[in-house]
């Protein structure tokens, strides 16, 4: 029974995945949809961190702000991107004492 | 002798595109391995075997959905529900798709194939902001590596995690599910310095999603639509100097 769910799983998340590839193989986009297909990195980002981020703690999203704030002010300051992770994880710990 | 010196060239290029993506994949190993342990713990208590939930990784390499199919089979919902909820929220997958694969134009389709599958979050927004390696000879190599250093990661994370249950510490488990979250803005905070404009299609794309699901829609197309909506105002907001 799991087995199939677990085909069920992986058959409806790599068609999506794959599709693109032959769409794009055989279609030539307008100028404009390369412009929106290039900034669709950026957006994504913008949707995957919000509101998602309020979960970390779902009884206290203002802990998953905090840590958030913390990572934005890391990167800022050009540090590694793995310690960007490192201090955000620090900062949860530390709030749920 | 020519012929000789060139091969060794090429093959120390393919190993150079190896190493440089296995470098660029290693935050996302970092932030993938407290997650999928945190997967294989709560997986192995809804009742799935070790192998079942390894294999789920394997086949499936999807953190969210995985974690939705563990709370669903936890709470023992059917079949039929659990795979359309999955298609629903990784659907983001095909617009994030669209906009990798048209970065890799002048690569052949056999080499582009097997990369999309490949395609996560966040193998999908670090790749995208490598951009020149698309045209380096060897490319393929690089993203190839890139995705295979955090499929390792995902998937022996996993096993560990459904291996070791309980013993991590959960104050520590709970702490590191903020890890993906944190990478994603180390991830956007570099390309804002660079273009303050890119801010404003993450904040579009950041509302949108937020709007859609306060007025009840499903996280999976909420997302959709704020990844769509954000990128579409990317149209006017980043003009021509971002197109490359």
């Amino acid at each position: 029974m799991i087995i199939w769910m677990i085909i069920g799983m992986a058959v409806v998340t790599a068609v999506p995945r794959f599709l693109p590839a032959f769409i794009v193989d055989f279609a030539t986009f307008p100028r404009w949809v390369d412009r929106w297909l290039n900034a669709i990195p950026y957006a994504a980002l913008g949707a995957l961190i919000f509101p998602g981020i309020l979960t970390v703690k779902p009884d206290a999203p203002q802990v998953g702000v905090a840590a958030g704030l913390a990572a934005v002010l890391l990167a800022w300051l050009n540090i590694h991107i793995i310690f960007v992770v490192l201090g955000a994880i620090g900062t949860v710990f530390l709030l749920t004492v | 002798m020519e012929t000789h010196a060139l091969k060794n060239s090429h093959a120390s290029s393919r190993m150079h595109m190896v190493q440089r993506g296995i470098t660029a994949g290693f935050p996302i190993m970092l932030g993938y391995l407290p997650v999928a342990l945190t997967y294989g713990v709560l997986a192995g208590q809804s009742g799935m075997t070790n192998l079942e939930l390894t294999l789920m990784s394997v086949l499936v390499f999807a953190g969210a959905a995985q974690f939705l199919a563990v709370g669903m089979v936890a709470a023992g919902t059917g079949f039929v529900e659990i795979v359309t909820a999955v298609f629903v929220l990784n659907f983001r997958h095909f617009v994030m798709g669209l906009s990798f694969v048209n970065r890799l134009k002048t690569m052949a389709l056999r080499a582009k194939l097997p990369l999309t599958l490949g395609l996560t979050d966040e193998t999908f927004t670090v790749s995208t902001l490598y951009k020149k390696e698309a045209a380096e000879p060897y490319g393929a190599y690089f993203y190839a590596s890139l995705m295979l250093t955090a499929y390792a990661s995902w998937v022996g994370g996993s096993f560990l995690g459904g291996v070791l249950g309980d013993v991590i510490p959960a104050r520590l488990s709970d702490s590191m599910g903020v890890a993906l979250y944190a990478m994603f803005i180390g991830l956007l905070i570099p390309s804002v310095k660079r273009n303050g404009r890119i801010a404003m299609i993450a904040v579009t794309a950041l509302l949108i999603n937020y709007l859609c699901q306060r007025m009840g829609m499903n996280q999976g197309w909420a997302i959709v639509a704020g990844t769509l909506a954000g990128g579409l105002s990317g149209i006017w907001i980043l003009g021509e100097e971002e197109e490359s």
